[in-house]
């Protein structure tokens, strides 16, 4: 990772403050580390795009934004114009006129108009987000009262929990509220169809640099996916109450080549295996 | 008071010919079935609504200013805290004032009926909300109704959240919802059937339009909110399983019946607002308002297209991607009325001959922040942007600046568009300025960076968060006080007017001010319209 591409994608996201962050950022880090993405101070945009749905969002927001920006100006422009020009001092004697047909014809159809151009690429990103038809692999996503359970269907049930570190525990480089003791690993430029469901409340699975977002809802399995563009760790955060600790059960996923994924299996296997979990049903995860 | 006693026998021995007696302090107040005594208590009880939920915020703010839990220490008390603030806000502040307080007072006089069609159901409305507040404010001290104001079960269920706390805001919600549909029944019979001789609907004043179509979302959406809580609350204390899907019941079901009323709500709180800033347009512009028969019908295709709009709170509920396009279209729609409404206050200002008063400013106001507000609308009605925008401090910006500076400023237009009228005193309009432009800094310095966070990913009901928020946050919370400073300044607003010792005429803003109401003298009599006026 070049000092280069993190400066362009600070640059995405929209702010100086952000890219003398990620200049920062890449000084003091640790050498070699891959790409993380976080939020950052003062940013004022969305973070910089790293799955093919995040990209297309992005896009959209972009132009959708330039609309409303160009609509509030316009209203703001007006309502200027009508307090200097009409104001009592120069024009002491109101008109008594109430319709005119054109303009409202016009501020009738214009919209319209306006909600089409933005309601076609909406209905795209819309279809295309949903699903993925050609998933390479599946992981499913356990909401808990107040961790996350990751569960590989592929690879045995192979079957974890992601705590988050408490602050006291936070070693050097680690993010206060965003970092977990087991990341989520997945292959980078893999189609990863994601299943979430809960154990006990409500939990929203929510990556923002990914562009996923889904409900983790006792009884149901509801399916989305991501394809993440490069290696790297990718934050993200309940995003729906859950209950006292609902601010700190965060998300990690990392990024790794295939290689390195098979690699990271087969530890993984070892690892995880005192936890049972293989034999689990992998529906079945209700640990009340 | 021994004189107004003796007054009243008299009264009754000898027939109603003395018109402008007032009844005792107990039977004014207590047992008052007189719509004007009922919308001051509307108002003064939306005062004290307004001022607990506010104090909450400014605790949320204090806490949110830098990361980690200096004030609040625990995620229960937050989650009760965040719950209780908006409960409070729509249901004791937002709701009470605009058709509580404003429609009684002037919904009646605007169409020359001498008072609501039916006082005692009106007395009944107005007193449920006092236990649905003790109920609300009890939950919340009990620290035990942590689930969001939109009350999701499974975490609103009794196993997670198991105190009576939850049990009781449920109650409150009842309480305030039976309130709120009487209010709806007695204002639509009001309006259908009390209009003084000649005021066809077509010549309805548009507060009363407003009011109108605000009535027919409370009768229609309330009720589903009441099913909805009543199953919550038997899931929670006999053993039904409605929403627990270990007993074949539904999660997501409950998320469908409240914003089938949840959605209709946030209009029903909006709607009079629009009323009360097209007639202060017109007054200050001396014009009539643009395009009245669009400005009426414009508030009727809200309301309508509002009921069929509820699931865009729900596009990460896992609904088929078919249904999210539907309601993504559906959602988008809106913004076409509510363009023409804006543009038409637009005209209405345009060729007029604009006076600068408070009321006009905060009106005005209105039309630029609900604009902002509403455009930030249309963004998260996509379907495919709310993927990473749902449930984040975009959403939490985006209603704010609809109703907390939407619906809130059209309260503060209607309030000192009214005072006058209701008090027969005038407020003083340097304040009312001073209240305008720091209330204006303030909430705009505090929802506006919202944006930013909420672009940036981070989730709402957080008390705490990841370090990189710290910059807006701290911001926000700063605006936050200045915004509660200028509610102290709103105080010192009212106790000008009520000292003062000046009386208004009964038209005290001119040739503008054309409804009803500035014919009967400010403050109006007891009874008023005792002989109809005729409309022309």
């Amino acid at each position: 990772m070049t000092v280069f591409k993190r400066l362009r994608a600070a640059r995405v996201a929209g702010s100086l403050n952000a890219a003398i962050f990620s200049l920062l950022a890449f000084l003091f880090a640790a050498p070699g580390g891959a790409l993380a993405q976080t939020p950052r101070p003062w940013q004022m945009g969305m973070q910089a795009p790293h799955s093919p749905v995040m990209e297309r969002i992005e896009s959209l927001h972009t132009m959708v934004l330039w609309i409303i920006t160009v609509i509030t100006i316009f209203v703001a422009g007006l309502l200027c114009w009508v307090m200097f020009r009409y104001s009592a001092k120069r024009n002491p004697v109101p008109g008594r006129w109430a319709h005119n047909t054109t303009v409202e014809v016009l501020w009738t159809v214009l919209p319209v108009l306006i909600l089409v151009v933005i309601a076609i690429p909406s209905f795209r990103l819309v279809y295309f987000e949903d699903r993925t038809f050609e998933p390479d692999m599946t992981v499913k996503v356990t909401g808990h009262q107040w961790y996350w359970e990751y569960t590989y269907p592929d690879s045995a049930n192979l079957d974890f929990t992601s705590y988050m570190v408490p602050d006291d525990e936070l070693k050097a480089g680690q993010l206060r509220l965003l970092d977990v003791n087991n990341q989520m690993v997945v292959p980078a430029g893999k189609n990863i169809r994601i299943l979430t469901t809960s154990g006990d409340v409500i939990h929203s699975f929510y990556i923002p640099s990914l562009g996923v977002q889904r409900y983790a809802i006792p009884g149901r399995i509801i399916e989305t996916w991501f394809k993440v563009d490069e290696p790297g760790t990718y934050y993200g955060e309940c995003n729906q109450i859950c209950g006292e600790n609902h601010s700190r059960m965060p998300i990690s996923i990392k990024a790794v080549t295939p290689a390195e994924f098979t690699a990271w299996l087969a530890d993984a296997k070892t690892k995880f295996s005192s936890n049972d979990s293989a034999a689990r049903p992998i529906y079945a995860t209700n640990d009340r | 008071m021994s004189a107004t006693t003796h007054d009243h026998a008299h009264d009754d021995a000898h027939g109603h010919d003395h018109h402008d007696h007032k009844p005792g302090f107990v039977q004014r107040w207590l047992f008052s079935t007189n719509h004007k005594d009922i919308g001051s208590l509307y108002l003064i009880f939306a005062v004290i609504g307004a001022l607990s939920g506010g104090v909450l915020s400014i605790i949320m703010r204090a806490q949110l200013a830098s990361p980690g839990n200096h004030i609040i220490t625990t995620g229960q008390e937050w989650n009760t805290i965040i719950t209780a603030h908006g409960l409070l806000m729509i249901f004791f502040a937002v709701m009470p004032a605009v058709i509580g307080g404003f429609g009684n007072w002037f919904v009646p006089l605007m169409i020359g009926a001498p008072d609501m069609a039916f006082p005692r159901l009106n007395n009944i409305s107005f007193w449920l909300l006092v236990p649905a507040y003790a109920l609300i404010m009890t939950g919340l001290l009990m620290g035990e109704s942590g689930s969001g104001w939109t009350l999701y079960p499974p975490l609103s269920n009794s196993q997670y959240e198991p105190g009576m706390g939850m049990d009781l805001t449920l109650f409150a919600l009842h309480l305030a919802g039976a309130s709120s549909l009487l209010g709806a029944i007695n204002f639509i019979t009001t309006i259908f059937n009390m209009r003084a001789p000649g005021m066809t609907l077509h010549k309805m004043p548009l507060f009363v339009w407003g009011t109108l179509v605000t009535a027919f979302l409370l009768l229609l959406s309330v009720p589903v909110l009441a099913g909805a809580i009543t199953m919550l609350i038997t899931d929670r204390n006999f053993n039904t399983a409605f929403f627990d899907p270990q007993g074949g019941g539904d999660p997501v079901l409950f998320q469908h019946l409240f914003w089938f009323f949840g959605h209709p709500e946030v209009y029903i709180m909006i709607l009079p607002g629009f009323g009360i800033v097209s007639h202060i347009i017109s007054t200050f512009s001396k014009k009539p308002v643009f395009g009245y028969l669009g400005m009426a019908y414009a508030m009727v295709a809200i309301g309508v297209v509002g009921f069929v709009v509820w699931a865009h709170h729900m596009f990460v509920s896992g609904m088929e991607v078919d249904t999210r396009a539907y309601f993504m279209a559906a959602t988008m729609i809106i913004a076409v009325p509510t363009g023409i409404k804006i543009f038409s206050w637009i005209a209405t200002m345009w060729g007029g001959s604009i006076e600068m008063t408070t009321p006009m400013l905060w009106a005005i106001g209105f039309i630029f922040l609900f604009t902002v507000g509403g455009v930030t609308g249309v963004v998260l009605s996509n379907a495919g942007l709310d993927e990473i925008l749902h449930n984040s401090y975009y959403v939490v910006a985006h209603f704010h600046y609809v109703l907390s500076l939407g619906a809130v400023f059209s309260i503060f237009a209607g309030f000192y568009y009214w005072i006058g009228k209701i008090t027969g005193k005038p407020y003083p309009e340097f304040w009312g300025k001073v209240h305008f432009w720091v209330t204006f800094i303030g909430v705009n310095l505090t929802f506006f960076p919202m944006h930013f966070l909420g672009l940036a990913g981070m989730p709402r009901r957080y008390p705490d968060y990841p370090t990189a928020f710290a910059g807006w946050n701290q911001v926000a919370s700063f605006g936050s006080y200045i915004g509660g400073f200028s509610m102290l300044i709103f105080l010192y607003v009212c106790y000008r007017t009520f000292t003062s010792k000046e009386h208004l005429p009964a038209n005290y803003w001119g040739e503008g001010a054309t409804t009803l109401e500035w014919t009967v003298s400010s403050p109006p009599p007891f009874h008023t319209f005792e002989e109809l006026p005729q409309i022309h």
